[in-house]
């Protein structure tokens, strides 16, 4: 019997072009809850995805119980007593909680057919095992986020999973949620689980874990016991380097008032939410994910309609309720998901960069496609691609490059107004800091620069203005970020108490 | 192969052109229905000895011309990822109401119009239909305007006829200019058009675009639901044209004409190579598979091989159709042989 329950060894995962994880290390003892950590990019979500069977790796060997084990594919996995819960549930949304904990192995009569009542009854006492009073008939769609994972938690017992994985399971709770996930979590532990943790936040890594390991550009870069590193040190290992190179703030005079919002609010996503920005200022809007920032910036943007509020560029109200209304009052906006919104990933770095904006290439009704070539390159370049052609296939190119064929495309746009919804999600840090950099050119060219972002780090390193929201109302703006504390930012973003 | 130049920062300077690449050239799709064309010919003129004659061929272009006038604005329409299994009720629905004004006394010349107007309305009420339920989808909504359209067409004229139209509206379907047909004239019109719509225009562009994903779309600030509205509206004129070549051709109108005709549209089409899950396509080869589905239905009717036969051999193509793309981008892989020998996992 080895002393571990898990391990990995020397685990390289490829995708084209890029690797995503170089020779990682892993070790978990059983009964244990063990912290991993690293920045966005680092590796972290294909390393799970590699426990769980739906990456294979190149090189490498994983070990369960000290056998030398290969997963074919999640099913295989899911056998072999490991389950993973993800940040943002695989759940059947319009299913009962019942038939999302049983999918996959339905509890059946002897003719085969669906035993109902045991499996609800089951289901009833999973969760009030874990301290919770769900009813298992309910939708799985009318249940909170937290709620959710609770019933993620229940298939995954359901399933006797002896090792489970957390992905980020915290970064949509309020501290009250937590702080039940936190019970539900060492009760599991207790009862002999061993439990792989992954968060951002270190306050959930020194209230749980009693390892941590970091992951640092697709490499393995150590592991501790959590008493035995400090704060600091956690950092720098995860980082690599001081914070400051990454952002390179540019000190810029605002000029006049270039927008304003007043009282915008969509039942049920947000209200009143009203700021300003000026010519050459980076405004960031902060806060817990679902505290609808994204929906706000939606509604400026004209992809949702606004049901109050008015929107002013350089004094002048504007009316949007298009996406193309938005364009051509010049406010430009990077959407969130890049994949599902801001690329056609079958298509050219040409194509993406030109779509949005081909009244510039054609001439009568044809477009002239020598033109249009010359300033995609041209575009491509400014924003430092790496790629061969502009007909490379969006889909060729990593995260960062495709972030910067987005930001290409906008900045072919005659924009006044930038909005950047999460610009460096899952980008590695070198394009990281080189959207950094475009950001602050645009700000310098006296652009308005509105940043949405999750990540305490870039929002002090980048901004002027910091506007944190907070269940779709604005909780603070400070109007001088330097001299904001991450605390402060958390205190008006969490729901305390 | 692209120049590549290294800047001192490194990063790559990307290239702006290209040269010719042969296995790019070659790797066409087109080439495929190039080769079904041969083949498709071969067996003609191996069975019947006068199949290899302008005037025959000229024939059996008429023969199934009138379909392809519905081909092009479908192959916009699957482009779009949506489809369209209402055009042969609107052919019924519109040659039947030009059939009872024209019975009524209203001028051959107006009653035409009026067809136009009926075809364009039924495509702008499928289009409205799904631009203002965006939950629905074109298959159920235009499988729903199918019967309804068929059915107003049988309501007008039950089950009889209407015919003695003037002897001018013969040429539609009949008339030569010289020895070529006059549906061919405008068969070869009608494609140019929609081939420099799809392949040069903003328009056509877009349309790709909404294919591939109506999210990013949307997001680089096309009007999405303008261009659904417009596509399905032309259709719904293009179906029309066709019903008046139709009854020229057959010189009457019946509620249960070209009942079928939707099939073999969307197996033209989709044998084109346009990608049936929308965003891929041209219509060259859409050109290049009207003319084998066409020819191979003509060519075995000329043997008397039954229409039923002929319906087998047409599906069969289309699953070749639709299973060589498939093939063709996992050839080449390494998984593609270990599919063979087990399941492979799900990537991603």
């Amino acid at each position: 019997m080895s002393e571990y329950i898990l391990e990995l060894r020397g685990i390289t995962k490829i995708f084209p072009g890029v690797k995503a994880l170089d020779n990682v290390h892993f070790q978990l003892k059983e009964g244990e809850i063990h912290a991993l950590m690293g920045e966005n990019g680092a590796g972290k979500s294909t390393f799970i995805k590699v426990i769980t069977g739906v990456h294979e790796p190149e090189e490498g060997e994983i070990f369960l119980n000290g056998k030398k084990v290969v997963f074919k594919n999640p099913k295989e996995a899911q056998k072999m007593s490991i389950a993973a819960i993800y940040q943002h549930g695989t759940a059947y949304q319009h299913l009962s909680v019942t038939e999302n904990i049983f999918m996959g192995h339905e509890e059946l009569y002897k003719t085969g057919i669906l035993n109902w009542k045991k499996m609800h009854a089951d289901a009833r006492k999973l969760l009030r095992e874990l301290g919770s009073d769900i009813d298992p008939k309910t939708n799985m769609g009318h249940l909170t986020v937290a709620e959710q994972q609770i019933v993620e938690i229940a298939k995954a017992i359901s399933t006797n999973a002896r090792i489970i994985i957390m992905d980020e399971p915290t970064a949509a709770l309020s501290k009250r949620e937590c702080e039940q996930l936190y019970k539900i979590t060492e009760k599991l532990r207790d009862d002999g689980c061993s439990i792989i943790f992954i968060s951002h936040r270190f306050e959930d890594m020194y209230r749980l874990a009693s390892r941590v390991t970091v992951f640092r550009d697709a490499k393995y870069i150590g592991t501790w016991g959590v008493n035995e590193i400090s704060n600091d040190v956690l950092i720098s290992k995860m980082v690599g380097r001081e914070i400051t190179q990454i952002y390179p703030k540019q000190k810029v005079d605002f000029g006049e008032e270039i927008f304003r919002v007043e009282g915008l609010s969509k039942v049920g996503y947000y209200k009143d939410v009203s700021f300003s920005l000026r010519k050459g200022e980076i405004l960031a809007m902060t806060g817990l994910v679902g505290a609808g920032r994204t929906e706000v910036c939606h509604g400026i943007f004209g992809i949702e309609t606004l049901d109050e509020g008015k929107i002013y560029l350089e004094g002048k109200e504007v009316k949007i309720k298009s996406p193309l209304d938005a364009m051509n009052a010049g406010i430009g906006y990077l959407p969130e998901d890049r994949q599902k919104q801001g690329l056609i990933l079958d298509w050219s770095i040409c194509d993406n960069i030109t779509l949005a904006t081909l009244e510039k290439f054609t001439k009568g009704t044809i477009i002239n496609r020598k033109k249009e070539r010359a300033k995609a390159k041209e575009l491509a370049e400014m924003v430092k691609t790496k790629a061969l052609s502009v007909f490379d296939k969006a889909n060729s190119l990593s995260g960062g490059n495709q972030q910067k064929i987005i930001v290409a495309k906008l900045l072919n746009s005659d924009l006044k107004v930038v909005i950047l919804d999460e610009p460096t999600k899952g980008v590695d840090v070198g394009a990281k800091a080189q959207i950094y950099e475009i950001m602050s050119k645009l700000a310098a060219q006296g652009y308005g620069v509105i940043m949405i972002s999750s990540e305490m780090p870039e929002v002090l390193g980048m901004a002027d203005t910091i506007l944190v929201m907070k269940e779709g109302r604005v909780s603070k703006i400070f109007e001088n970020a330097s001299e904001v504390t991450q605390e402060q930012i958390l205190e008006a973003a969490m729901n305390i108490g | 192969m692209a120049e590549q130049v290294m800047k001192s920062d490194g990063t790559r300077i990307v290239a702006s052109e290209r040269g010719f690449s042969f296995k790019r050239f070659i790797l066409q799709w087109e080439w495929m229905l190039v080769l079904m064309l041969v083949i498709v010919n071969i067996i003609n003129i191996s069975f019947s000895p006068n199949y290899a004659n302008f005037t025959n061929v000229m024939n059996a272009m008429r023969d199934f011309l009138d379909k392809a006038i519905v081909v092009f604005p479908m192959a916009f329409v699957i482009m779009l990822g949506e489809i369209d299994i209402s055009v042969a009720s609107i052919m019924a629905l519109s040659s039947v109401i030009m059939g009872v004004c024209f019975k009524s006394g209203i001028p051959m010349g107006t009653a035409i119009i009026i067809a136009l107007l009926v075809g364009t309305a039924c495509g702008f009420i499928n289009g409205i239909i799904l631009v203002k339920f965006k939950q629905l989808s074109s298959m159920i909504v235009t499988l729903a305007t199918q019967i309804i359209f068929r059915g107003i067409a049988s309501i007008l004229l039950e089950t009889n006829s209407v015919g003695g139209f003037p002897s001018w509206f013969n040429q539609f379907g009949w008339g030569k200019v010289g020895s070529v047909p006059i549906i061919l004239i405008f068969c070869i019109v009608e494609g140019l058009f929609f081939a420099y719509l799809l392949h040069f225009t903003k328009f056509g562009r877009r349309t790709y675009a909404m294919g591939n994903s109506v999210t990013v779309s949307r997001f680089s600030g096309i009007k999405t639901d303008k261009i659904k509205l417009i596509i399905f509206t032309v259709t719904g004129l293009m179906s029309a044209v066709a019903a008046v070549f139709l009854a020229s051709k057959m010189g009457s109108v019946r509620p249960d004409v070209a009942k079928g005709y939707e099939l073999d549209i969307i197996a033209m089409v989709v044998l084109g190579g346009v990608s049936s899950a929308g965003g891929k396509g041209n219509i060259l080869g859409t050109v290049l598979s009207i003319l084998v589905i066409g020819l191979l239905r003509y060519g075995l009717g000329l043997i008397n091989v039954q229409s039923q036969i002929i319906m087998v051999i047409v599906g069969a193509l289309l699953i070749i159709a639709v299973a060589i793309p498939n093939l063709k981008s996992s050839i080449g892989r390494p998984e593609f042989l270990k599919s063979f020998i087990k399941k492979t996992p799900a990537k991603n």
